[in-house]
């Protein structure tokens, strides 16, 4: 038959040995752990905490002096593109009224000489008219000459009346 | 106690034999021991030699347990016990002494075991694992200051965070920051010997946390703690209750101060069950084997227990493995709600 070796009390009562052991071991253990590893971890955890904490806000305050920058940016960048725009608008205004004055000096200047080559026209066209009269006068009186120098030889008379036709065409 | 196992396995002598053989297997494993069983190899045993201190009547005796050569040689008055590889007294076959008996018997069989026993030897074992893992990491954050965790640093920091934030802090209040070390050490140090006693082969296997005197230990000074560090309230609490009409604190003043004990002898005895319980549970399964397999003479006997016991097996492992993380887990808040009602403030204006 079997016996069995075991005495169930020893199960629930502590061994002394065991009792020693254990108490140094872990008084040990939460010593040195504790001096050496649980202390420096937790504290660098809440150092690393703090420090991305502090990172983040700086974080956050750069990207609002950022967005504070960005629109004031885009202010200056309206108000210069407006400012050119409303200097290309008057330069346009300047070109304009520019062309127009230009066009309209010419046109002055175009009307003057042409008035002023009518005049010139009309000059030489009345001087080109006595010419023309006096040589049509010298031609006739040349002719009648020669025509009346036969006659005039025959009367006294023809000669004073030619005489007086003369004068009428010199008066003209 | 022979006899009484002798009458009641009478009838059904051989099953019986196997299942007693058994139930003595078990119980000598989650026992502590002064040797540490390795393997057996035919019939050669091979053993981790521990060193024995023992003690008695001022004679000092310290040897490595391999000189009793498996139980066969007797040495200074001790010789080993060949079942439970337990050292004790060559005469009477007595044990050392425990609380108990340490007192109680003051015959010359009495003798004290201070040797680097099983559970010892994973307690240290456990002590090397966690030293290596925690200094590492601790040198990790002293190296890589306010960096991202990496490594094994990954896996020790959610629990240590989860612990001091969630656990130790909330409980405790403003003043919790004395107190971390102590509380880390208690979860992680019964964490390991947890985790350790799930292997089920050397240098594992040993069930150190699940002795009561291991628990004891870590009871005992949590009791020290919680009630060093009572304040002024906590122990009016206790002693006389504000609020209470004078005649119920004859009734209430014992019930405090019994459960002033009961705290700690509930933390004790919480985990001291579990995990020893776990441990039978696995190695009575387990043995379904033997037992279905009349202690190797059936073959079909023990493929049919295996069978059945490797599934089994195999859940409740997983579920040791849960119970490891969840009994250290239950230990260090407990002590932790303690140590908060012990050192918590209490304001007249707002109580009562």
């Amino acid at each position: 038959m079997h016996i069995l070796a075991f005495d169930p009390m020893s199960l629930i009562l502590p061994d002394l040995g065991l009792l020693f052991w254990t108490t140094i071991i872990f008084l040990l253990f939460w010593f040195l752990m504790g001096k050496f590893a649980f202390k420096p971890i937790v504290k660098a955890i809440k150092d690393r905490e703090q420090f991305i904490n502090e990172s983040l806000s700086a974080a956050d305050k750069a990207k609002h002096e950022m967005q504070q920058l960005q629109s004031d940016n885009a202010a200056l960048l309206k108000e210069a593109r407006d400012e050119g725009a409303k200097i290309l608008k008057e330069a346009k205004e300047v070109k304009e009224s520019m062309i127009a004055d230009a066009q309209n000096r010419a046109k002055e200047e175009a009307a003057k000489i042409i008035a002023d080559a009518k005049l010139e026209i009309d000059a030489q066209k009345k001087s080109a008219l006595a010419e023309v009269k006096n040589e049509v006068s010298r031609i006739s009186i040349d002719i009648a000459q020669k025509v009346l120098a036969r006659e005039l030889d025959s009367s006294k008379d023809q000669q004073t009346y030619i005489n007086s036709l003369v004068e009428k065409i010199k008066a003209n | 106690m022979a006899t009484t196992e002798e009458a009641v396995v009478a009838p059904k002598e051989e099953q019986s034999d196997a299942a007693a053989e058994v139930v003595e297997h078990i119980m000598n494993h989650v026992a502590d021991a002064n040797e540490f069983h390795i393997a057996t190899i035919g019939h050669q045993h091979y053993s981790l030699h521990l060193p024995c201190i023992l003690y008695r009547d001022g004679k000092l005796s310290v040897f490595s347990s391999g000189v009793f050569e498996g139980g066969e040689k007797q040495v200074d008055g001790y010789k080993l016990e060949e079942h439970s590889g337990r050292v004790v007294d060559a005469l009477t076959g007595k044990r050392s002494a425990n609380i108990v008996s340490y007192f109680s018997a003051t015959d010359s069989s009495r003798f004290l075991d201070l040797s680097i026993t099983k559970n010892v030897f994973t307690s240290l074992f456990g002590f090397l694992i966690l030293a290596v893992v925690l200094f590492s990491v601790a040198r990790t954050y002293a190296r890589n200051k306010n960096q991202a965790p990496k490594g094994i640093q990954g896996v020790i920091e959610p629990i240590i965070n989860y612990l001091v934030e969630d656990v130790i802090k909330l409980n405790i209040g403003p003043k919790y920051e004395q107190f971390v070390p102590f509380l880390l050490s208690v979860f992680f140090f019964i964490l390991i010997n947890n985790l350790i006693g799930l292997v089920p082969f050397f240098p594992g296997s040993a069930n150190a946390s699940g002795n009561i005197a291991f628990t004891f230990v870590i009871a005992l000074i949590a009791f020290l703690i919680i009630n060093i560090n009572g304040n002024k309230s906590y122990w009016g609490h206790i002693f006389a209750m504000p609020g209470v009409p004078k005649w119920v604190l004859i009734i209430l003043t014992p019930v405090e101060v019994v459960g002033l004990f009961i705290k700690p002898i509930a933390l004790m005895l919480r985990l001291f069950g579990n995990i020893t319980g776990g441990h039978i549970a696995i190695l009575s399964i387990v043995s379904l084997i033997f037992i279905f397999g009349k202690m190797g003479q059936s073959v079909g006997g023990a493929t049919l227990g295996g069978g059945m016991a490797i599934p089994i097996v195999l859940f409740v492992n997983a579920m040791e493995l849960f119970v490891a993380f969840l009994q250290a887990y239950v230990f260090t808040l407990l002590t932790s709600i303690f140590i908060g009602s012990a050192v918590e403030e209490h304001h007249s204006t707002e109580h009562h």
